[in-house]
């Protein structure tokens, strides 16, 4: 319990990175189910653009930021469809971790180290008491097979 | 499954917009109880790889329609509910500012479909489920399947009912036409979704068991069979 997340985080980084840096070219490019579903009624050309008929796809708008530079995972100014369609993907992977693991490491609950035993009277909410229910009940957990097996 | 501009009205967006807020808020409270040293790197990690995942846009059996991830179940299993919702929220704002996927004005219906509904939906499933089947890799495969894959239909359906609410066409009353459609097509991709939240579940449990938070929390109804203690007070 007391073993830190980083090594995991570090490794788990990289196979999103491979994923979306490399591995994201291969995947389909078919509309996604919710927009094949608003394109019925209509008919579409092999480029997907629209062609005839009625369908609520027809009141799609442009996004807002349609212009941004890494509107629709791809770097504007890079030719060069597959290194734009990884490295887009490359900027985005840091980026969220980068947002969201921000975000969660300045709302963690700060107290003792890293599920490391029971620190009581560190932390002013109910937080720490259901903490030290997790490794506290996990522990007990691992040693009871031992001791019965002992006393068998 | 990201709506884009002007297929939801602007009125139904801002009410869906402000409702994604509030729950979001109470999942930030709710979920710092279980933000701790190690979550927190783990949730970033958790919205990073659904970032990435949600590139791989994967065939299904019907020709010419493609499928990604969602998330919601992989992260509630991973980083618990209020978390994971949050970690799938993290993924859809970065879509919509950064990557002009999904409108920035539908956001809100989006983050209520995908992160909120999926995430919720996956997680009573995860709940129920862990507590009935065998605490075997099969039993966490199982659970992961089944709540990944309801997970997606649910979010399907948050869609039908905003379009019934504030829908730019009118469908001439053949909503059921759309729900049907989209919970076909969504069982299709929910299909994807298990696949790939239960292998990567399973693949986290193996090598760091006590990073999944599902694991962690729920414990079974009733003792393991397999614990020698009630064996021995038979």
């Amino acid at each position: 319990m007391s073993k830190r997340p980083w090594p995991f985080v570090l490794g788990g980084l990289l196979v999103a990175l491979l994923l979306a840096g490399v591995v994201s070219n291969y995947a389909s490019a078919h509309p996604d189910g919710l927009d094949s579903s608003l394109l019925k009624g209509c008919t579409v050309n092999a480029d997907g653009e629209i062609t005839g008929g009625s369908c609520p796809a027809q009141q799609a708008k442009d996004h807002e930021l349609a212009d941004s530079p890494l509107a629709d995972y791809g770097v504007r100014g890079v030719s060069n469809g597959f290194l734009s369609t990884g490295l887009s993907g490359v900027l985005g992977v840091l980026l969220t971790f980068a947002l969201g693991g921000g975000l969660f490491w300045l709302a963690r609950r700060r107290g003792p180290a890293t599920g490391s035993a029971t620190v009581p009277g560190t932390g002013a909410t109910a937080g720490p008491a259901s903490d030290q229910a997790g490794p506290g009940s996990g522990r007990a957990g691992d040693e009871r097979p031992a001791r019965a097996a002992g006393t068998r | 499954m990201h709506i884009s501009n002007g297929i939801i009205d602007g009125p139904v967006a801002a009410v869906f917009a402000a409702l994604a807020l509030a729950v979001l808020t109470f999942c930030v409270l709710r979920g710092r109880r279980d933000l701790d040293d190690r979550l927190a790197p783990m949730a970033g990690l958790v919205a990073a790889f659904i970032f990435a995942v949600q590139m791989l846009n994967f065939p299904i059996f019907t020709a010419g329609v493609s499928g990604h991830l969602l998330g919601g179940a992989l992260a509630a299993m991973l980083v618990g509910p209020w978390v994971g919702a949050l970690c799938v929220a993290v993924v859809l704002v970065v879509q919509a500012l950064v990557f002009g996927d999904g409108g920035v004005a539908m956001l809100g219906l989006n983050i209520t479909n995908m992160a909120l509904l999926g995430t919720a939906a996956a997680y009573v499933l995860i709940a129920l489920l862990l507590r009935v089947l065998p605490r075997t890799p099969t039993g966490l495969a199982v659970t992961a399947f089944v709540s990944a894959l309801v997970s997606v239909v649910v979010a399907s359906q948050g869609f039908v009912l905003q379009y019934w609410l504030g829908g730019t066409t009118d469908l001439g009353g053949n909503l059921t036409g759309l729900a049907g459609t989209m919970a076909g097509v969504h069982l299709l991709i929910g299909i994807g979704e298990g696949l790939i939240t239960a292998t990567t579940v399973v693949t986290v449990a193996k090598v760091r068991p006590d990073l999944v938070y599902a694991l962690r929390a729920l414990k079974p109804a009733v003792p393991a069979p397999a614990v020698p203690v009630a064996g021995g007070a038979r």
